[in-house]
């Protein structure tokens, strides 16, 4: 059905803290910031972010929508993958979030080299990237699934940590082949497949040769990378988390 | 509704010629072609925000005053070339004919996207740029020839206000002129408009402004707006004469015109 219309002041908030959905801005929400959507809605949203993601390619609102819309079928796999998984359970039960208020950015910086952390940090710093600029999710119609899909994107930072891949063009898709892989988001395949059209020659043979393989492989031998409780590993070597999850060494 | 603006201001064109599939032009065109102005007019764009209305005022008068300055000239056939070139000299610098449009709008934002549309455009005389609210406008009484406000009377809060105080700035024989919003009778229609205004048009607010939120906004804006003759009769209350109405596309859109006599 349509969104119903609010007679109420646009931005009126009533608190009506302990009831699972809220009414606020006339329309139901099942978590802070979501917009129920009807099926015609989500798919002229999957279609249009797409070819607004393709057209500029600074918006990266409309990569996340497009994560969003079309991603209802594989999430739920997703969440069953954390469910069935002790470490995944856990992290599905305490829904911790990556933030720069909740990292403690002193004391990863002071961890010895080679360690998830210190690494973290310094992709962090290299790449002049915080973890605070991660869309939170609209679109999705179940506050659980909305929250997997805010841990995958918190994590694609750690992706870059693990995978040892920057953030220019090369990178991103090379993480992207990983994901696609991993996750099955209908966004990442896109992603990685329309993501070269952009590189350039030279960078596509490296792309084709080397990298995508690599990545192929690492995603395909690795167990579920939303189950491990980063914030819990963060003296663990990469090398030791690389081989615990089942990454071949980059090349 | 400030701030849906503030967000809305600068893709608001973009947005328009999307949602409207460009007719939105047409229906401003329409707008200015039906008050018909002559050289000389004082027009008050209130809500003008980006300038539509203004520019297409100042492109109309220019053209009926280009086609006064050429029958002019016809006329004087047997005059010296002396006489030809002084009166084209006082006439050159007057290409608007002393016209004037007042851009007056509540938001700052929207105001500067117009200057800037301005000066792109190439329109320098015959325009001012006011910040000002429509409930409490900032002029005196009995001023301008012309009060349009386009697509924005729905925004006002109170728009019983709005139109008194339309009422006052205008000179007696001054023109009211409203181009909204309004409803359409036709159900089928209807049902299609409803369609496409609560599935497409968010979608649209989010994939090209990135702003679900205010688009949505918009589209319900426009359900709660007075019918045609409801607002025809808010017009007549605030003391306007001969009002009347003219539907757009079948009520998609309306113009209500009333005279302060």
């Amino acid at each position: 059905g349509r969104a119903r219309p609010s007679h109420s002041e646009p931005r009126g908030r009533d608190g009506r803290g302990g009831e699972e959905e809220e009414e606020v801005e006339g329309w139901f929400q099942l978590y802070p910031g979501h917009i129920p959507t009807s099926p015609l809605q989500k798919a002229l949203l999957a279609a249009g972010s797409a070819v607004m993601a393709l057209y500029d390619p600074y918006r990266h609102d409309m990569v996340a929508v497009l994560g969003e819309t079309t991603g209802c079928l594989v999430l739920p796999n997703l969440r069953d993958k954390m469910k069935n998984h002790p470490e995944g359970y856990r992290i599905l039960q305490e829904r911790p979030r990556i933030r720069l208020s909740t990292l403690d950015m002193a004391r990863l910086q002071g961890l010895p080299d080679g360690s998830l952390g210190r690494e973290y940090v310094r992709f962090l710093e290299d790449n002049k990237v915080s973890p605070d600029t991660r869309m939170p999710p609209k679109f999705v119609d179940d506050e659980e699934l909305a929250y997997v899909i805010q841990r995958y994107r918190e994590v694609h930072d750690l992706m870059h940590t693990l995978l040892g891949m920057p953030t220019n063009m090369l990178g991103e898709v090379v993480v992207k082949w990983f994901e696609a892989v991993q996750t099955g988001l209908p966004m990442c395949v896109l992603g990685a497949a329309l993501g070269p059209v952009r590189l350039s020659t030279r960078k596509l043979q490296v792309l084709a040769t080397e990298l995508v393989p690599w990545a192929v492989r690492s995603g395909l031998n690795a167990s579920c990378v939303l189950n491990i409780y980063y914030e819990q590993r963060w003296e663990q070597p990469v090398e030791s988390l690389r081989e615990e999850l089942g990454i071949f060494p980059p090349p | 509704v400030y701030q849906v603006f503030e967000n809305v201001a600068k893709k608001y064109d973009v947005m328009n010629d999307s949602m409207t599939l460009g007719i939105h032009r047409v229906w401003k065109d329409i707008l200015v072609h039906k008050m018909n102005p002559c050289p000389g007019t004082l027009l008050l764009d209130v809500a003008g925000g980006t300038g539509d209305i203004a520019f297409r005022f100042i492109n109309y008068v220019r053209s009926v005053r280009q086609r006064q300055l050429q029958r002019k000239l016809k006329n004087h056939q047997n005059l010296s070339w002396q006489e030809i070139f002084e009166s084209y000299q006082k006439d050159k610098f007057n290409s608007l004919g002393d016209s004037q449009v007042v851009v007056c709008d509540i938001n700052r934002e929207m105001l500067k996207v117009g200057k800037q549309k301005a000066q792109h455009l190439g329109y320098s005389e015959g325009l001012s740029w006011v910040l000002g609210n429509a409930e409490e406008l900032p002029f005196d009484d009995d001023k301008f020839d012309v009060y349009t406000i386009a697509f924005g009377i729905r925004n006002v809060t109170r728009i019983d206000l709005a139109l008194q105080e339309a009422y006052r700035v205008l000179k007696p024989g001054g023109r009211f002129l409203c181009l909204e919003f309004s409803h359409v009778s036709n159900p089928l229609l209807s049902r299609l408009y409803d369609l496409y205004s609560f599935q497409v048009i968010p979608v649209l607010g989010e994939v090209i402004a990135g702003d679900w939120r205010s688009y949505q906004y918009l589209v319900e804006s426009i359900r709660q707006f007075p019918p045609q003759e409801e607002l025809k009769a808010m017009i007549e209350d605030a003391g306007f004469f001969k009002v009347d109405y003219e539907n757009l596309n079948f009520g998609i859109v309306a113009i209500h015109s009333g005279f302060k006599l």
